[in-house]
């Protein structure tokens, strides 16, 4: 065994060709050269033609006006505004509908995992069922099953459902509510009541988990939690003077007008989105938990914790170990199928990108601006839910 | 087996940089490939669509026709790639497709920036709306706080803009990639209005579930010239584009039909003469056979039998000639004399 590992020593030396080091380092020299040469080839032919066609190239046409609308757009987006804002818009509805739908896909897997492994019948057999259908239907028919066949299917606004009336209205158009305005002192107090109570929990948890230390009471830190959280903002809230008016949406000729609206195109996507990465978030959870051991639980149990305590200290702690690296890529799958919003005409990155790179014709820095972000978004959500991930693996003390 | 590996991969570098250097010309390509690869709609009535054998028909697609018909005697050795408003210039540019028309408008931007170039115009168009006759809408002035459907990548798209922008009115855009989802979205009730140039209103009206109960207000709100295009810097087919759009107009200017240009070889005008080839080498000139004005009226025919064919009164569109008319009668028709 020994004398195979490589020449020994005393023995003459090889040429400089036939020592691996040196080899090993030429070849991922030339490796590295060829792919350095590889890009420079791609980006130089790329120039080339595009110059020796007569297409404009650079970013300069990032600051033009743009002069189409869009529909939905959380930033302003005056009348004026250039391609790099259009393009910016749709940026943020992306990540609008990426962060929603991160955590509602959260929600809808962890009830569905769980739910797969209830000891009751019913909720077992319908939890698999909705795994297993949602799972297996390619997402674009998710997608035209909620535009096309839920939302679409609502009567028009002037029959619009009105669950409070005059108040909420609910069409094919989208889902109306009331405008929420608030004064800019009620606005701040609020702010500050949130930050206060954020601070007060972090005392009182730290002083409840010493008090637990020396006298073994566990008081209900979840619920007083809770309390602190409503009522801080609420205090704040009243003694500001309420100053908060709702403005409801009024019938126009043609529409509601007024009051705030959710566009039926987002609730589509968001739906569909939620629905199925959740299936998936479902099987990735389902598969955590059962890969705690059920002696953590029956050792548990055994030194009298409650169930809920089982559960929360030390099942899903482990569990997470092994849902986390899954449930990133889950997490970074939904965003990146968020760009199919173009099939409903939600206006993404994807859909306001294209109509940019279709009025200006700049196909080649609108996929790279497209590339660029994409990969940030990706590169970001990883980033953290690597560092999550770290802080939940096992520390060895 | 390494080394192989390298010089193998390395020759395809070199192979790739080598294969996109320009090539001879379009004009040439085309009659080396032997058929013309046209970008048409994804399918509008009347412009570009497939019937229900297969075989599209059109008044753009009966342009690729013609010119098929110049170069190689025969307006079958097309085929017809479906292009959305989005895909259209990249497909033209990369060289997809030998010419696109598209019911495409020729804008500025587009002649100057994109490394294009129009051939001509075959079709004078301009925006319009429609609206269900329930709404008792009688103008496009009282669309204020409407949600419009439009098509995206579109001009009709900043001209929707630009139109409530002036008139200082709201609206909600909605908008889509493909015209077909455009259609049903507003079939459906997602939208109040529906815009896109005034002929597509009447092909999409006919698309509806009750085409009875859609109105198109009379506001036309911008000017739509729509024509073919061709890639910049390859006059020689730019040329074969533009004379065959021309050969069109002027045959029909002189009377020569699909039915009569037989008898009209032996004309004695020497206009005619020109157009069939039977004077001058105009043909040869641009590379094609002498004859090439006789092929396009023979197999095709002139642009008034094409209007009349696909978008006119032998339509189901019935679109009257209007601007599109010659230039004789009063519209805007009207080619460079063939000399």
């Amino acid at each position: 065994m020994a004398v195979a590992d490589g020449p020994a020593a005393g023995e003459a030396k090889v040429v400089w060709y036939n020592d691996p080091v040196v080899r090993g380092r030429i070849f991922q020299g030339l490796t590295l050269s060829f792919v350095v040469f590889l890009t420079w080839g791609i980006i130089h032919n790329t120039a080339v033609n595009l110059q020796s066609r007569n297409i404009a190239q650079g970013f300069g046409f990032l600051s033009t006006t743009a002069g189409f609308d869009i529909a939905q757009s959380l930033i302003d987006y005056p009348q004026d505004a250039d391609y790099g804002r259009a393009i910016l818009v749709g940026l943020v509805n992306t990540i609008l509908v990426a962060v929603l739908g991160v955590i509602l896909a959260t929600i809808f897997g962890f009830i569905g995992g769980v739910a797969r492994l209830s000891s009751n019948y019913v909720v077992r057999k319908l939890a698999t069922g909705y795994v297993e259908i949602v799972r297996n239907v390619p997402l674009l028919l998710q997608i035209f099953f909620w535009y096309f066949g839920v939302l679409r299917v609502l009567p028009g606004p002037r029959d619009s459902i009105q669950p409070i009336p005059g108040w909420i209205f609910l069409n094919n158009r989208g889902l109306i509510m009331p405008q929420v305005t608030m004064t800019k002192i009620t606005a701040d107090a609020m702010f500050y009541g949130v930050l206060a109570a954020i601070m007060a929990i972090f005392v009182l948890r730290s002083v409840l988990r010493k008090v637990q230390e020396r006298t073994g009471y566990q008081a209900p830190v979840f619920l007083i939690s809770l309390g602190i959280l409503v009522a801080f903002p609420a205090i704040a809230y009243l003694a500001s003077g309420a100053g908060v008016t709702l403005t409801a949406p009024t019938r126009s000729t043609f529409n509601i007008s007024g009051g705030t609206r959710v566009i039926p195109e987002f609730m589509a996507l968001l739906m569909a989105l939620a629905f199925y990465t959740g299936a998936f978030i479902a099987e990735i959870v389902r598969a955590g938990i059962l890969a705690v051991s059920h002696g953590q639980t029956e050792a548990a149990s055994s030194l009298g914790l409650k169930p809920n305590n089982i559960l929360r200290l030390v099942v899903v702690p482990q569990a997470l170990r092994v849902i986390i690296p899954p449930l990133t890529s889950q997490y970074l799958n939904l965003t990146k199928n968020s760009s199919l919003a173009v099939a409903v005409g939600y206006p993404d990155l994807v859909s306001t990108g294209g109509t940019v790179l279709n009025q200006t014709g700049q196909a080649v820095e609108v996929i790279a601006i497209w590339m660029v972000i994409y990969l940030g978004t990706s590169l970001t959500t990883s980033a953290f839910m690597n560092w999550y991930n770290a802080k939940m693996a096992i520390r060895e003390r | 087996m390494k080394t192989k590996f390298v010089t193998a991969a390395l020759g395809a570098v070199l192979g790739f940089a080598a294969a996109t250097t320009a090539s001879a010309g379009t004009l040439d390509d085309v009659k080396t490939k032997g058929f013309l690869q046209c970008g048409s709609n994804t399918g509008l009535t009347g412009f570009a669509q497939p019937d229900t054998s297969g075989n599209w028909t059109g008044l753009d697609v009966e342009l690729c026709r013609a010119i098929a018909a110049a170069i190689f005697n025969d307006p079958n050795k097309v085929k017809f790639t479906p292009l959305t408003a989005k895909e259209r210039f990249t497909a033209l540019q990369s060289g997809e497709v030998d010419l696109l028309v598209r019911n495409t408008t020729w804008t500025m931007s587009r002649d100057t920036s994109l490394g294009l170039k129009f051939a001509g115009v075959n079709y004078y168009d301009g925006q319009g709306f429609m609206v269900r006759k329930s709404l008792n809408v009688t103008s496009a002035l009282n669309l204020s706080g409407a949600s419009v459907c439009v098509q995206t990548g579109t001009t009709t798209e900043l001209n929707l803009a630009d139109f409530f922008r002036s008139k200082g009115m709201k609206y909600e855009p909605v908008v889509f990639e493909k015209s077909d989802e455009v259609n049903k979205a507003y079939d459906s009730g997602r939208c109040d209005a529906f815009t896109t140039d005034a002929s597509g209103l009447y092909s999409e009206r006919l698309k509806m579930t009750n085409p009875g109960d859609h109105i198109v207000l009379p506001e036309i709100i911008s000017k739509e010239p729509l024509g073919p295009l061709v890639r910049q810097g390859d006059d020689a087919w730019f040329n074969v584009v533009k004379w065959t759009l021309n050969a069109m107009i002027t045959a029909e200017e002189l009377g020569v039909t699909k039915a009569n240009v037989d008898e009209m070889l032996n004309s004695t005008n020497p206009d005619i003469r020109r157009l069939l080839g039977k004077e001058g080498k105009y043909g040869e000139g641009i590379g094609l056979s002498n004859a090439w004005g006789y092929q396009i009226v023979k197999h095709v025919g002139n642009y008034g039998e094409s209007f009349e064919r696909t978008v006119g009164q032998g339509s189901p569109l019935k679109i009257a000639r209007g601007v599109n008319a010659l230039w004789s009668k009063g519209g805007l028709m009207y080619a460079p004399p063939i000399r």
